[in-house]
């Protein structure tokens, strides 16, 4: 029970990172915005809260200045896309690239530093609690606020007079705009956001689950979030039911290495990426459903017709 | 008064040809705020990036040798991208065709014979375009993004790699090394000059750019790739098939990256290592872009990307910066590039919007 528990636990935290990030490129989509950067978001956010949690020693610090630096580097993506009206594939895969460099760059003294790992937030009586304890009371601050920022998600799009805003504008844009609306600003806020989110799932990469800077250490995971939001149809309840589904599969192929079945690691470390092609296969093929809840104008450049 | 954009009725000739050049000298500029911000001599480190490295025959050859697979990824990727079709796979498709030519190049042994080269060259192509061929077959068959399987499997191309040098293709008198035995002489491209490293896949690489440029400009499916990619209604209209350009464009694409991948391993490398590319497939994506999608504007883009990589490498000997500093240059190019093309389709106006009389 244990080792079940304890597994567990770092299913959570393999998918923290991927909650975060999802559910902003989420919401930037839902705005109708198509940002493929979020692996460069994630990683300027894990070096920079690395960087500032170590040099100022507050791991709160930390937290925000990943969140800052990947509304940063999201805020040049709406500068182009929405000011300038490039093409959203070719900026978001422009902003990748240079998200990895800018971060190795960053980062490049910070290689092989160690950092204090982000302290668990224990409640006192519930978290001695067996099994429950450990499992639901005894993590870090950026994994409740992970689990948070479903239902507040939730809430946004579907409770609140803004989010219905934001939804409209994504569903069409000419229609929001002639009704009134700022189709521009609202999307600048959508994929700030979103930014800022990949941002706080790099700082828990670097601040958390591996307290260290190593270039390139989202190794895929922004992607793998892109694909999550495809597999969740849009809906944030489902892409916390996907996050974790990943953390499962990135850790179980850990835990089959352990166990020394005779599988190169290789071939383990395989089945995340091969696991989101599936998943992507399986929910794309029934053409319909996936498209339902699918903003309309996603990806679409937004040019006033009058 | 403030600025505002105003669609043109076309693009603009000269813009087209003006933002790659404005793209650049505001690269250079923001690099150089960089450079002084991370208190390096801003003036250093561009000669240091984009002068010391060419300033030799020796450094000219280096660049053909780099541009050379840029070239081939980039034309493969600019067929797709006028489709509309989003391969961004290439390193993958890059490493597949390296694996399948250079596992031949493995299995012919140390006295293989010379004609076992075009085989290589003719298995890299099957290998490259049969990864790309599974993202086709999902696209079509299931309507799955090809942007997010292409990539996924270029990280599972790349442990597949991994796997063999580490495993059943490692050389047994290789120290434990993780890498493969070299490949024989004679199945090693030739080289052109005496000294310098230039081998024959840059003007195969060259030969194939002409031949994009005539498939693009006088060809019916060039024709159709680019209706579709800019009409797809009119493309509907017409009876072209989005699926069969699907497959072409991929399949063109993962083939010519695959070729890209043999004359990495076949060239300047001669063996399998575990990384065989420092992000060609990806980088390659700048390139086209920057070469406006045009075959022979990928030709010079290649050129310029590749002194990127040339120049990171001579400020990381020369002045301790990190190889990194590569993508930083080439993110920024595309940034600038991406953001200065609203010049090519819109004009900028000054002052309130006033009702223009636009033909037709």
């Amino acid at each position: 029970m244990e080792t079940l528990t304890a597994v567990l636990i770092t299913v959570i935290g393999a998918a923290t990172p991927l909650v975060f990030a999802a559910t902003g490129e989420l919401v930037a989509e839902k705005s109708g915005v198509l940002n493929l950067g979020v692996e460069g978001m994630m990683l300027l956010g894990a070096v920079a809260a690395f960087a500032v949690a170590l040099t100022t020693g507050s791991a709160t610090l930390g937290i925000l200045a990943g969140a800052a630096a990947g509304a940063a580097l999201a805020l040049v993506f709406a500068l182009l896309t929405l000011t300038l009206l490039a093409n959203q594939v070719a900026s978001g895969l422009a902003l990748t690239i240079f998200g990895i460099g800018v971060s190795a760059l960053i980062g490049r003294s910070f290689v092989g530093v160690p950092l204090q790992r982000l302290p668990q937030l224990d409640l006192p009586g519930i978290s001695d609690l067996p099994i429950l304890g450990p499992l639901l009371f005894s993590h870090d601050a950026l994994v409740y606020l992970s689990i948070l920022a479903i239902p507040a998600t939730i809430w946004f799009l579907e409770r609140s007079r803004a989010g219905l805003i934001l939804r409209a504008i994504g569903e069409n844009h000419q229609a929001a705009h002639a009704l009134g609306h700022a189709v521009i600003k609202v999307r600048y806020l959508a994929v700030m956001f979103g930014g800022a989110m990949a941002g706080l799932g790099g700082a828990y990469l670097s601040l958390a689950y591996t307290p260290m800077w190593a270039e390139n250490m989202t190794a895929g995971r922004g992607w793998i979030a892109l694909a999550l939001v495809v597999f969740a149809t849009w809906r944030p309840g489902r892409l916390l039911l996907g996050a974790y589904l990943f953390g499962g599969i990135t850790v179980a192929q850990l835990h089959i290495q352990g166990f020394g079945f005779d599988i190169p690691s290789q071939f383990l470390s395989m089945l995340p990426y091969l696991a989101t092609i599936a998943v992507l296969v399986a929910i794309s093929a029934d053409g319909a459903r996936a498209r339902l809840n699918a903003p309309a104008s996603l990806g679409r450049i937004f040019y006033p017709e009058a | 008064m403030r600025p505002r954009l105003e669609a043109r009725i076309g693009v603009s000739g000269a813009m087209v040809y003006v933002t790659p050049v404005l793209a650049v000298v505001l690269t250079m500029a923001c690099g150089s705020v960089l450079f002084a911000a991370l208190g390096h001599n801003p003036a250093a480190v561009l000669y240091a990036f984009f002068v010391q490295p060419i300033s030799s025959a020796y450094g000219l050859a280096e660049l053909t040798i780099k541009a050379t697979p840029l070239v081939l990824c980039a034309i493969g990727l600019s067929f797709g991208f006028r489709a509309n079709i989003w391969n961004i796979g290439a390193e993958g498709q890059l490493t597949l065709g390296a694996i399948a030519g250079g596992g031949l190049a493995l299995w012919a042994g140390d006295d293989a014979s010379v004609w076992f080269l075009p085989a290589m060259i003719i298995a890299s192509l099957l290998g490259g375009a049969a990864w790309a061929a599974i993202p086709a077959y999902l696209k079509t068959r299931f309507n799955a993004n090809e942007i997010l399987t292409s990539l996924m499997l270029t990280y599972v191309a790349i442990l597949l790699l991994s796997y063999l040098v580490h495993g059943p293709w490692k050389d047994p008198d290789g120290y434990s090394f993780p890498q493969s035995r070299m490949f024989a002489d004679s199945v090693l491209l030739p080289l052109l000059t005496m000294g310098t490293r230039l081998h024959l896949g840059a003007p195969i690489a060259l030969l194939l750019a002409l031949a994009a440029w005539w498939v693009m400009a006088r060809m019916f499916v060039g024709f159709q790739i680019k209706v579709v990619g800019l009409t797809p209604a009119a493309a509907g209209l017409a009876g072209f098939s989005v699926r069969r350009l699907t497959w072409i464009t991929l399949l063109t694409g993962g083939a010519l990256s695959g070729l890209a991948g043999l004359f990495e391993v076949a060239g300047p490398i001669g063996q399998l290592l575990p990384s065989i590319s420092p992000g060609y497939g990806f980088t390659a994506i700048i390139v086209a872009f920057l070469g406006r999608l045009h075959p022979l504007g990928i030709l010079l883009a290649g050129l310029l990307i590749a002194l990127s990589y040339l120049g990171g490498e001579t400020v990381q000997i020369e002045l301790g910066l990190p190889l990194a500093v590569s993508g930083v240059f080439q993110g920024m190019l595309l940034f600038f590039l991406l953001a200065s093309d609203v010049l090519v389709r819109y004009r900028i106006r000054w002052g309130r919007s006033v009702i223009v009389q636009e033909a037709g």
